[in-house]
């Protein structure tokens, strides 16, 4: 029930060379960020300016209630002075403002205790180029959205079906620079579109997100979203219990989402992350393998982290086993490892984290995981995922829009939604089957390369009344 | 500077064709501190000047921002507010329409004491270190942390009806968590509520009445005591919340579910929607006769995160009757979708995060009204029980009906007396058979305003701060340990 990604265009336009659709060009970006170098007097500074413009197309009822678009301009300089180090952000370009930002920074940095940690700024850095612009997503207008909108929602009219949903079509340019001579650029578009089918008592809903906005096919998620609220009309209730589950790939996404954080070495470190004391060992079935890799071509973000430093492909998971962790510059100081190009934006006190991650797929498609079972929940997507217990990583949420049961190899029924308290590191040594990796999106996690995952002995540990 | 660009906006947007139209230029200042373990984790100051463009044309809505404050770029942003409304009119039912509301024209800032941004940096972070400090002389404890909010919002609403509305708001919030690890098992406690702590429409003030240093040790002590606590049983038993887990309670399975624009279908995609729906007004009974539940976004109602003096579309802050002697009595209502539940006029409850977010109808302060009971008295009356405090987790499904929440730390009540310690507490239900098993609710004395500074709704996401005043309650017969069942 996963719905297929339209072809892409042979011929589009993909440069970010010469696109600048917002209110700053290249070139005045890169001299905004030497006029600020220029003002400082710390002994070394570091500056980011993130120029964004965000266009957000909203329905419901199968009618447009609310659109709406955004042009901003976020200029973060930190300092470092005498051991010290903070940060201060605005959005204002006059040169008073940019001296007070850089003033405000320097006296956040002088009020606080030396840290002798804190490493100096890093130099130039050689990046592998990534390529996440697509000029026709930066050029996508309210009326191409809306056109788009208004066919799904009379789709839904004909079906006597009510749409409601997303279109989102955006454009983000970063700039990383230091007194050090490190200089790094990022361009990157982005669009979504979601829609969730309401009949009267059931609901169906497809995701999809991409830098390329004709990648995404509004019409066939509609019709995706619209078969699945037809198909779970008049759910039956089900009793709580263990069941054989089969997650499509937003569900498996939103559920193992929650264990990105326990692959920093600053978690392991603070021992928060369910990793401790089990790194090396067997954690998880043989069939899990896990990277966090930014080069993957269906993940997207920036070559660089916090600190410019470039972001190293690393293999967190190898056939049930963790054998590698993330490293900011720090941590990895810290913990005599090298650094992985992880690191959050400095100061903070988390660390790094893995936020590209990639999960080896497998084979099989949802409808060979749905004919061999013969009594299990085919789950489409997930909701309110909160963690209950840290250490064996359970967690509980709710399914939503769109829950079945198989029985006998088919999809018998719509079923009323569960909540589940299922441990992650239990239930990623139970799966059975895996289909095709692919970037998935969802609303508990950020995207990921993730498969369809059956997986046995699923607890779902209570009822709702829908 | 404000009213000019407010101004340039407008009159673009009218001479574009606009019906209506509305302009916010909001200028917010942040300082984020943390420490962790001895250090200084978060140091960081924000600040963000900018406008928002709401207008009506052709009958659709449109909304643009920018913090590109010249008159071409406050202009550019107006034009294409109404050209994004004119494109929203390709896929429209019906024209939008207003409730009316009268102009105001007025100035309100939110009483303070102390301004946060002219405390030195150094104090603010030497109190987190010392708290930090004494939680680190507990042994047990890996994670000792700390952390300090503060915001000034200074906003200028403008309507083509004529209002003129100028509010400075002051936030603050500060908190402090020892987390511990042992023998395959991870507890935390927080003080004074989880989450990043208490937040309010104070000063700094508010900080120095904590007093995170005095409470340190206790903190830790609990979180490592945690590891040698009997695990809470799996059952119906009959449990007493406190007031900050009650008001997070409050907020999850009745300020979400009350919210008009969730009723009607707007957040169906996303935030979902409520089991509230429209022909249960006064006549669900949401709760036992004793549960008073009230929407309070005026400073009569307290300093709290949902406290306002007008809403972000110019309506008056208000008292609203949303759960009244047990009876559902009310919504969360805006201009455009009042009439639909047959009011005449919004109950102002639009908020928005920022100058580049649309307003969207939101919590206030939703507060449960104090009881009679004394808590030692509440305490004495209940034969077996389990005393839940502070929020671990919180999770409810896409109506608001079935909720499961877990607690930092809970006590067996037995036979009138707190008894030993509890750990991983968790309690779930269907929200209006739980509000129904409500038997007792403590006084005043045990009411607390409660800050949630962390609320995620809509799309593009906004987090905005909400209100919660509870203090502790009893709830009979509640399904509890099912988080932990195997």
């Amino acid at each position: 029930m996963t719905p297929a990604k339209k072809k892409s265009s042979a011929k589009r336009p993909k440069s970010a060379k010469h696109h600048d659709p917002g209110r700053f060009t290249v070139a005045e970006m890169e001299k905004l960020t030497e006029r600020l170098l220029k003002f400082s007097d710390a002994d070394e500074t570091e500056v980011e300016i993130d120029l964004s413009v965000d266009a957000l197309t909203r329905f419901a009822n199968n009618t447009i209630h609310q659109n709406v678009a955004e042009h901003t301009l976020g200029i973060s300089v930190r300092v470092v002075l005498d051991g010290r180090t903070a940060r201060a952000t605005t959005n204002k370009t006059d040169d008073d403002s940019l001296r007070r930002v850089i003033a405000l920074a320097s006296g956040l940095a002088r009020n606080q205790p030396k840290n002798p940690d804190l490493l100096p700024l890093l130099g130039r850095q050689k990046y592998k180029k990534v390529d996440h612009f697509v000029r026709a997503t930066a050029e996508a207008t309210p009326e191409d959205r809306a056109r788009a909108v208004a066919r799904v929602c009379k789709f839904a009219d004909k079906e006597k079906q009510t749409a409601a949903g997303i279109f989102v079509t955006g454009y983000d340019r970063t700039l990383l620079a230091n007194s050090k001579g490190l200089f790094a650029r990022h361009d990157h578009t982005d669009a979504q579109f979601s829609i969730t089918i309401l009949e009267p008592n059931s609901s169906g809903w497809a995701k999809l997100s991409a830098s390329d906005v004709s990648d995404i096919d509004p019409d066939a998620l509609a019709a995706s979203a619209s078969h699945k609220a037809a198909t779970s009309r008049n759910p039956i209730e089900l009793k709580p219990g263990h069941y054989t589950a089969i997650l499509e790939p937003s569900a498996t996404l939103d559920f193992v989402g929650s264990l990105f954080y326990d692959f920093s070495a600053t978690a392991v470190h603070d021992k928060r992350s369910c990793l401790n004391d089990r790194m090396g060992r067997k954690v998880f079935g043989d069939n899990i393998t896990l990277w966090d890799d930014v080069y993957h071509p269906l993940q997207v973000g920036p070559e660089w982290d916090g600190e410019g430093m470039p972001r190293q492909r690393v293999l967190l998971v190898d056939r049930g086993v963790p054998k590698n962790l993330v490293y900011s510059r720090a941590t990895a100081k810290k913990m005599k490892a090298r650094p992985t190009g992880h690191g959050f934006t400095l100061p903070n006190e988390h660390g790094e984290a893995p936020t590209n991650l990639v999960f080896a797929g497998g084979d099989k498609s949802v409808a060979e995981m749905i004919a061999s079972t013969e009594r299990g929940v085919l789950v489409t997507r997930f909701w309110y995922i909160r963690e209950v217990e840290p250490y064996e990583k359970t967690i509980t949420g709710m399914t939503r829009d769109g829950t079945f049961l198989v029985e006998n190899g088919r999809v018998v029924s719509g079923i009323r939604n569960f909540r589940f308290n299922q441990s992650i590191i239990a239930a990623l040594s139970n799966v059975e089957m895996m289909g095709p990796s692919i970037r998935a999106s969802g609303e508990e996690s950020f995207d990921m390369v993730v498969p369809a995952m059956k997986i046995r002995d699923f607890h779902f540990s209570e009822v709702t009344k829908f | 500077m404000m009213q000019d660009w407010a101004n340039w906006a407008l009159d673009t947007a009218k001479r574009r064709g606009a019906t209506y139209a509305d302009a916010r230029v909001m200028d917010i200042r942040q300082r984020d501190l943390s420490t962790k373990n001895g250090e200084v984790g978060t140091i960081l100051e924000t600040e963000t000047l900018g406008i928002g463009i709401r207008v009506i044309a052709n009958g659709a809505w449109g909304f643009a921002a920018t913090d590109r404050l010249t008159r071409e770029g406050v202009q550019a942003c107006a034009a294409e507010a109404v050209a994004i409304a004119k494109a929203s009119s390709l896929a429209k039912r019906e024209n939008v329409s207003l409730a009316p509301e009268a102009a105001y024209v007025d100035t309100w800032q939110n009483p303070f004491l102390k301004d946060p941004f002219k405390i030195p940096v150094e104090r603010q972070i030497d109190l987190l270190l010392a708290a930090d400090k004494e939680m680190q002389r507990v042994k047990g404890v890996t994670i000792a942390e700390g952390m300090m909010s503060f915001k000034r919002i200074d906003q200028l609403f403008v309507s083509s009806i004529g209002s003129q509305i100028h509010q400075l708001k002051m936030h603050s919030g500060a908190g402090i968590v020892a987390t511990t690890f042992a023998e395959s098992e991870i507890q935390k406690r927080s003080y004074p509520n989880s989450f990043g702590g208490q937040h309010a429409l104070q000063g700094y003030e508010l900080v120095e009445s904590l007093d995170l240093v005095g409470n340190a040790q206790r903190t830790a002590e609990e979180a490592v005591e945690l590891h040698h606590a009997v695990q809470c049983p799996e059952g119906i038993s009959t449990i007493i919340l406190g007031g900050s887990q009650l008001g997070l309670q409050i907020h999850e399975s009745v300020g979400h579910p009350i919210e008009l624009d969730r009723v009607l279908g707007q957040e169906a995609n996303f935030a979902g929607m409520s089991f509230l729906t429209t022909e249960k007004l006064r006549k669900l009974k949401y709760g036992s006769d004793i549960v008073n539940i009230v929407a309070d976004a005026r400073l009569e109602h307290g300093s709290g995160l949902g406290t306002f003096a007008y809403d972000d579309e110019g309506v008056p802050a208000q008292s609203i009757p949303i759960i009244t002697n047990g009876l559902f009595t009310g919504y969360l209502s805006n201009r455009e979708l009042a009439s639909s539940i047959g009011e005449k006029r919004s109950n102002g409850t639009m908020r928005t995060e920022s100058w580049n977010r649309l307003p969207m109808v939101r919590m206030t302060n939703i507060s449960i009204n104090p009881g009679a009971w004394e808590y030692d008295d509440l305490i004495a009356d209940t034969d077996d029980a389990i005393l839940m405090e502070t929020n671990r987790s919180w999770s409810i499904d896409d109506r608001r009906y079935q909720f499961q929440f877990s607690t930092e730390i809970g006590w067996e009540i037995k036979g009138g007396k707190k008894g030993r310690m509890i750990k991983n507490p968790s309690y779930g239900g269907i929200t209006t058979e739980f509000w129904n098993s409500c038997d007792a609710i403590c006084s005043r004395e045990h009411w607390t305003l409660w800050g949630t500074p962390n609320c995620g709704k809509g799309q593009p996401m906004q987090t905005m701060g909400t209100g919660h005043g509870a203090s502790p309650s009893r709830f009979r017969n509640v399904k509890v340990g099912a988080a932990f069942a195997k």
